[in-house]
């Protein structure tokens, strides 16, 4: 049963990732993914800036420019963020918990397919007449009117996606609730996982909104209803107010995970416990709930009205104090510890003037009289790269660095790692920096060129070097990647040597069960505790006994595909093509077939007896 | 305790559908699922009291034009019986009685039926006798869309414990099918309480203007 110790030929390797049920292969499966649709929107970016990069550009066309931030927007949010955010939670938290796996697995799989499948459609767009075009936020106004296809891909994709993401949600919560090992009381648990634990129930009761709003423009445009048509009674405001309930939310379901891993590094690389670690927990359950108080600030300029507009300015304002809670205490962190400028370190110091930039835009654009001006400019647009990239992206880059080897088992090479991170951060504030200024001077968002003569064309070329210099960045990151896999050096449990949560006590990677006896936590940094005392592991909270684990499942590939089959045949039911009924009738009879059979075919998963545990630690003692 | 394990009913446990780290996960998540339900309800009930009587012009029929309390009371009776008839149901699986649990299901699906034929039939006559569509106005389509919603969910839970019934008729209780029945009752609550907000948002608040 040592499965990992086993060399397997590729189709068996495939299909074992096809069936996997396991945490840390979904992991794997999300960070493959995420990190596709990360260089695909990426290379979206690439195309945005060379088209501005000179006044009067004709390097895409109008259109096509549309089209183009429309699914770089889109992609980047929901296909390459969330699922690489995705691929840390599942990695680590179950072992920063001390479980052997996720309360649901084969949800945790279905999640996965979901959001592949979701994300697949949505691009397959490129290759039927158009890719959306009505920006990310898709404003019914614009929506209604895009001809082809465009907007039905959109809408269609990210509902499958969605529900992905939303099951995954209701997973961890579980997860964190009900799988946690002995001693791991809620105050104890790392902030890595407190962060996980609050972003899904932020996607718990944000994405319904989405899946709502995305619904109802469906019915819109497929069934002829009437929701977003004015001479009918309808009201686009309404595609609005679903868009940012649960928009607002998502950027907090980004960059609270972002905070997790930053916090994570922090104390690793200071060598120092946390500091303020129960304020930590406080700020971001606060986070999570005022995310949901504040989402009409991005609708200041819809006219709401002076009331409105008031109340949320200062909510959204009040967010700024949990946020800056945080800033303080990382920046205490590493006052008086012994700092080792890791590259995951460089990242988490970096990450701290950047985000806060983007915290000091937030608040002058939540003054709701002053937003009248920067709305809908460039100035937005760097406020929001800002948090994002200088939050979540640095986060997503720094997390890939320090989680390298309990994925893979191996280092990535430290050297590469702090050049991507110069040519990246450089490149960063290169090109969003100067965003600020093209917004103020009035540079609106979304154009697809400008004249010359307006005073835009340096700051232009200057962003549009910036992102030459990002590209490199990720270029290295990848060659760093395949040289890392060629090498395969493998690691200890303690890679970096300053592990203090429970994953870093684990083999890396860990065995298919984690935890051969589950752990007894004594304290916050349960294994930090252990070494300090000289000794080597955890001390078990259970005899050695039998493990029970659940089946391999080929199911949730299945479930997840039939929705893409139906999805094609909605699509094109709206040309009234013939065979697009019977194919979704088809899409959905896998669909439910795949369930129904789930639903009757009992799986009480398999258990690993005793003896084979013992077996697997002989094995280790010969490899070693 | 394994799930598949054979009891009696002098070990069936007091609380069957929480007794195994599975049934806590599944019961647990479910609550966090049916809090997803519930904002996504709410969402529907925005829209419908957004779009309420939102018609292009007076030829169209409103809200006030359109219910009818005697049919509406006799829907929500039997929606309110059925969560009764579930409690039964469950009263009877707590004490290890298959046989009686499974009757007071099927009570519980046939009045649920009943419910869903009444819906069926009161779309037809507001389509028929005033015109009152999917498309017909940005009132219409939010109608439809939230009472459709929550008669979908009826239909969906309807499918559900048939087919729970069926798969475990021949095989008894057990801890591994106790907690899905559990579930499904709790949804089947769930739907109920869903439409008790219908009946006065949309039925109750539509007739008084
Ligand atoms: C102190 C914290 C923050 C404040 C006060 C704030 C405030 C605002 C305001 C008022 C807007 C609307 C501007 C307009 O359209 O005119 C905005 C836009 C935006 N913010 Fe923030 N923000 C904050 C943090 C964040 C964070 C942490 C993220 C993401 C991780 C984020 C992502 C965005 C995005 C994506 C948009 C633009 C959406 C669009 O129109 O396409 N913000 N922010
Ligand atoms: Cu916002």
């Amino acid at each position: 049963m040592s499965t990992y110790a086993q060399k397997k030929g590729f189709g068996a390797t495939l299909w074992d990732y096809l069936t996997t049920v396991d945490h840390k292969k979904i992991a794997i499966l999300y960070l493959i993914a995420g990190g596709f649709f990360f260089v695909v929107g990426g290379l979206e970016a690439v195309f945005i800036r060379i088209q501005l990069a000179v006044p009067n550009n004709d390097f895409v066309s109008a259109g096509l420019f549309n089209e183009i931030i429309t699914m770089h927007g889109t992609t980047m949010i929901f296909l390459a963020a969330m699922p690489l955010v995705f691929a840390f939670m599942n990695a680590v938290m179950p072992l920063q918990i001390g479980a052997r796996d996720v309360a649901f697995p084969f949800v945790n799989a279905l999640g996965f397919w979901l959001f592949f499948f979701g994300g697949v459609f949505l691009n397959l767009s490129w290759f039927f007449d158009g890719a959306p075009d009505a920006g990310w936020t898709s404003y019914a106004s614009l929506a209604m009117a895009s001809k082809g296809h465009g907007v039905d891909f959109y809408v269609l994709g990210l509902q499958i996606s969605g529900i992905g993401t939303l099951i995954g949600g209701i997973n961890f919560l579980v997860t964190i609730i009900n799988m946690r090992a002995p001693g791991m009381t809620y105050m104890r648990m790392p902030l890595f996982t407190w962060s996980t634990f609050v972003t899904s129930a932020l996607i718990l009761f944000a994405f319904p909104p989405l899946t709502v709003g995305l619904v109802l423009m469906m019915f819109d445009r497929m069934f002829g209803s009437n929701f977003f048509e004015a001479s009918m009674g309808g009201n686009t405001v309404i595609w609005e107010h679903l868009f940012w309930i649960f928009g607002h939310p998502e950027v907090y379901i980004l960059v609270l995970p972002a905070f997790g891993i930053f916090s994570e590094i922090f104390a690793m690389f200071s060598r120092k416990r946390l500091f303020g670690y129960s304020s930590m927990v406080f700020a971001t359950v606060l986070i999570g709930f005022l995310g949901f108080m504040v989402w009409a600030h991005h609708m200041f300029t819809t006219g709401l009205g002076p009331v409105a507009n008031a109340i949320f300015a200062v909510a959204t304002m009040a967010i700024g104090v949990p946020t800056g809670i945080k800033i303080f205490n990382w920046l205490l962190t590493m006052w008086g510890g012994s700092v080792k400028f890791t590259t995951p370190m460089h990242y988490a110091v970096a990450f701290i003037p950047s985000f806060v930039a983007g915290g000091v835009t937030g608040v002058m654009l939540a003054a709701a009289a002053a937003d009248y001006q920067y709305h809908d400019t460039y100035f937005v647009v760097a406020h929001f790269h800002y948090v994002i990239v200088g939050g979540v992206v640095f986060a997503i880059l720094a997390g890939t660095h320090l989680y390298w080897p309990k994925m893979f088992g191996t280092m990535l090479n430290e050297t590469l790692g702090k050049i991507t991170f110069w040519l990246f951060f450089i490149g960063f504030h290169m090109t969003f920096f100067i965003q600020h200024f093209l917004g103020l001077w009035g540079m609106p968002r979304r154009v697809f060129t400008y004249l010359p003569g307006q005073g835009f064309e340096t700051s232009n070329l200057i962003s549009s070097l910036g992102a030459v210099f990002m590209s490199l960045g990720v270029i290295v990151l990848l060659y760093n990647v395949i040289m890392t896999s060629v090498k395969n050096e493998r690691v200890g449990n303690d890679p970096w040597g300053d592990g203090r949560t429970l994953e870093w006590s684990l083999p890396s990677p860990p065995p298919f069960y984690n935890f051969k006896q589950l752990p007894l936590v004594r304290g916050l940094d349960a294994y930090w505790l252990e070494k300090m005392e000289g000794k080597k592991g955890m001390t078990p909270a259970e005899p050695l006994g039998d493990i029970h684990m659940p089946n391999a499942s080929f199911l949730p590939f299945v479930i997840a595909f039939g929705l893409f089959v139906a999805a094609f045949g909605a699509l094109f039911n709206m040309d009234d093509k013939a065979w697009s009924v019977p194919v979704i009738i088809i899409g959905l009879l896998i669909t439910f077939g795949a369930m129904f059979l789930r639903s009757v075919k009992d799986d009480h998963g398999f258990h690993i007896h005793k003896e084979e545990l013992m077996e697997d630690d002989n094995d280790k003692g010969v490899k070693a | 305790m394994h799930a598949e394990e054979k009891l009696t009913y002098e070990t069936w446990p007091a609380e069957p559908e929480k007794s195994t780290l599975e049934a806590k996960n599944k019961f647990l998540g479910f609550w966090f699922f049916l809090g997803g339900e519930t904002v996504l309800f709410a969402s529907l009930f925005a829209t419908y009291l957004a779009l309420k009587d939102k018609v292009p012009d007076s030829t169209h029929h409103l809200a006030k034009d359109l219910f009818e309390l005697p049919l509406t009371f006799v829907a929500t009776m039997l929606l309110l019986t059925s969560s009764l008839t579930s409690v039964y149901a469950m009263y009877h699986m707590k004490n290890f009685n298959a046989k009686k649990m499974n009757l007071w299901l099927v009570i519980t699906l046939l009045l649920g039926a009943a419910f869903l034929v009444l819906e069926i039939y009161e779309f037809n006559h507001y389509v028929h006798e005033f015109h009152h569509t999917f498309t017909s106005s940005a009132f219409g389509s939010a109608f439809y869309t939230l009472v459709g919603f929550h008669g979908g969910h009826v239909a969906f839970g309807l499918l559900w414990i048939t087919t729970l019934i069926v798969r475990n008729a021949k095989r008894g209780l057990d801890l591994y099918n106790a907690p899905k029945f559990y579930v499904a009752s709790l949804y089947w609550h769930f739907i109920d309480v869903v439409w008790v907000f219908i009946f006065t948002v949309v039925y109750l608040m539509g007739m008084v203007g």
